[in-house]
């Protein structure tokens, strides 16, 4: 029996500045969770994260980041992911210091 | 304190072109990720959650002015104007960039520190008493050894490709604040018919598996330390397990194999090598004693501090607190607490480092300590200078007076900055230190230990009251541990039943805390010894009265 895909965004770490990026639609990587594709489907997920772990040039530790549909585009569906989308809760660092989540 | 030699300038330039070249080589491409990570953790730069992190070794703890302030500098220069203090004595930095990384390296080689084995399988930092030097309780300073052995570890060739990490700890004095009984090695001084010598404590360590630490040698006279140190090692090297990494600490050879014949085959290998060892060590350890000589202390009066203690109930507060005893007459050892209630524990902006670089420099002996518990000594400091020490940390908003109260936290960087984290431990930190400010000294000495998963590098397990962050289904969920004890009586603390969700921890330690209150049988008797008279179960009874248990985990 097959284990239910469950919807997910394709993500990485910026190879230079070692921040979260997410993959767009558009095949670009964006900072913004909301931007990123949300994959419904298991073979076009695992396809699109081939794909990014194929840019060693500009990303690290491609994964596929569990999501859901939001009123504003994809949401983390996990409190892990939805602290890489927004940054550390101590200080006001990372991309919720600018204004990117 | 050791200043660097040439050999030691030229390793570390070495190393650091080496790097440079590394990371031009991976953003060029030539190197992929998985032949480049392996490179940077042996310097010391993590990728963690949201940036790099770059873990700069303090050896032992100790530091001067200078280094002090060049942390500050590189803080604002490459970071975000502050760094973490961490419970191995180290400092770390959140956020650099890749680039930047090379820069920041050459940066510390100017004043004589590096990244080097702060990560990898293979000697990290050696961490010590951070009162070394300087408390009435001591043999002797284990420094000059600590040095020694950090000078035989880094880059020795034979151990570079451990099985797994190795983290060494010691001591000179009865009293143990270096947790020697949870590393993989411990040392302790002892004196035996007036020679000086070490009890060595093998396979402690606390993570998924915790355990305390074994005593595999009663006494090593100082003259064979290094070698029997290097027979462990090598024992270690050739039978700790590499077929599962959570089952390759030297504590798992230790307890598969026993500790008769662990000791057997270490004595083996001490009889094989010790013909080799031909008496340079003892002769570089010789050198490190002038080196780590004590400073030149002054005689004068305390009448400042006679007069301050007596009419300040804020320093008296401050003194009570925050000083330890000094062997040297008319001194002190200021423990300054980067622990603010409702601040990040371990943390210093780069104008708190600045300050508490100038207070070591004008009247601390230049000298500065970092405590695993994530707190800045300054270990030499004349009474009579305490009034303008402490008037000048409270300028600095570093005058906090709760060393070894409830809201003096271990707490791990957790989820909010660790790959590895399962939950959060820093906000629980905030949270607990800000709901116990009030009545904290009504509380007396306490010690909470938060770790953000199992690794436990907030030791949870030897806190009176350790916390322990994981992920239940999704959602944050926190383990309380009783009686855990990270001193000469160490002992692992025991899980008190089910966990609790994020916003049920704080009221959850309150109840352990009215509890206690209830139980203690005058103001002087901790908590730690009211565990030990009565047991977990009454702390059990008030942590689960109210059923307002988060799940059954």
């Amino acid at each position: 029996m097959s284990i239910r895909f469950t919807p997910a965004v394709v993500t990485a770490n910026d190879l230079f500045e070692g921040d979260v990026v997410y993959l767009t639609p558009q095949g670009g990587w964006s900072r913004i969770h909301s931007e990123a594709e949300l994959f419904t489907e298991q073979a076009a997920a695992e396809s699109a994260l081939a794909a990014a772990q194929a840019q060693p040039d500009r990303l690290v530790g491609a994964y596929l980041a569990p999501a859901h549909r939001g009123p504003n585009g994809p949401e983390p569906a996990h409190f892990r992911e939805a602290f890489r989308a927004r940054g550390p809760s101590n200080y006001p660092h990372g991309k919720q210091a600018e204004r990117m989540c | 304190m050791y200043i660097y030699s040439e050999f030691d300038q030229d390793f570390l330039a070495t190393r650091n072109a080496q790097f440079r070249a590394q990371v031009e080589r991976r953003i060029s491409g030539a190197l992929t990720e998985e032949e480049f990570r392996p490179l940077r953790l042996m310097n010391g730069l993590y990728l963690q959650l949201h940036a790099y992190m770059l873990r700069v070794a303090i050896p032992y703890g100790t530091l001067n002015s200078a280094q002090m302030r060049q942390l500050a500098m590189i803080a604002d220069k490459w970071d975000k104007g502050y760094g973490h203090f961490t419970t191995r004595q180290n400092i770390q930095f959140n956020w650099p960039r890749l680039r930047d990384v090379p820069d920041i390296l050459d940066a510390l080689a100017e004043v004589g520190m590096h990244a080097i084995q702060t990560s990898g399988n293979c000697v990290r930092n050696v961490t010590a008493d951070h009162f070394a030097g300087a408390s009435a309780d001591e043999i002797a300073d284990p420094r000059p050894v600590a040095e020694l052995l950090r000078q035989w570890s880094t880059d020795h060739p034979e151990f570079q490709f451990l099985p797994r990490k190795f983290k060494i700890a010691i001591t000179g004095s009865p009293n143990d604040r270096a947790v020697t009984r949870a590393h993989d090695i411990g040392l302790r001084m002892v004196l035996r018919d007036g020679q000086r010598g070490f009890e060595v404590i093998v396979g402690g360590g606390l993570g998924r598996t915790p355990v305390i630490g074994k005593v595999l040698a009663e006494f090593i006279p100082e003259a064979d330390l290094l070698p029997y140190i290097e027979a462990i090692l090598s024992t270690y090297n050739s039978y700790g397990r590499r077929d599962n990494k959570y089952k390759a600490r030297i504590k798992i050879m230790v307890n598969e194999l026993g500790l008769d014949e662990v000791r057997a085959r270490v004595q083996r290998r001490f009889d094989a090598l010790r013909a080799e060892w031909r008496g340079a060590d003892q002769a570089i350890l010789n050198d490190l004693r002038r080196a780590f000589a004590p400073p030149a202390f002054r005689v004068a009066s305390t009448e400042a501090y006679e007069i301050a203690y007596k009419n300040d109930p804020v320093f008296r507060s401050f003194a009570d607190t925050n000083l330890a005893a000094h062997w040297q007459d008319g001194y002190a050892i200021v423990t300054i607490s980067l622990k603010a209630h409702g601040a990040t524990p371990g943390d210093a902006t780069s104008d708190q480092m600045r300050l508490m670089a100038d207070l070591a420099e004008q009247y601390g002996h230049d000298e500065l300590r970092i405590s695993h518990e994530q707190n800045v000594i300054l270990p030499h400091v004349h009474k009579s200078d305490l009034p303008a020490v402490h008037a000048a940390l409270q300028q600095a908003g570093l005058a906090t007076a709760n060393v070894g109260l409830i809201s003096d936290i271990i707490a791990c960087p957790g989820m909010d900055y660790c790959a590895l984290a399962t939950a959060r431990s820093i906000p629980v930190a905030q949270e607990i230190a800000t709901a116990f400010a009030a009545r904290e000294h009504e509380i007396g000495g306490l010690k909470i230990k938060i770790s953000g998963c199992i690794n436990a590098c907030g030791h949870h397990h030897v806190g009176h009251i350790g916390i322990l962050g994981l992920d239940r289904a999704g959602v944050e969920n926190y383990q309380i541990t009783l009686g855990g004890d990270a001193t000469e009586r160490a002992a692992l603390g025991e899980r008190a039943g089910p966990g609790f969700a994020y916003d049920q921890i704080v009221p959850a330690i309150e109840r352990v805390i009215d509890a206690y209150l209830d139980l203690r049988a005058n103001p002087q008797e901790e908590f730690i010894k009211v565990f030990q008279r009565l047991g977990a179960q009454p702390f059990k009874d008030a942590l689960y009265q109210s059923g307002d248990r988060a799940d059954a985990a």
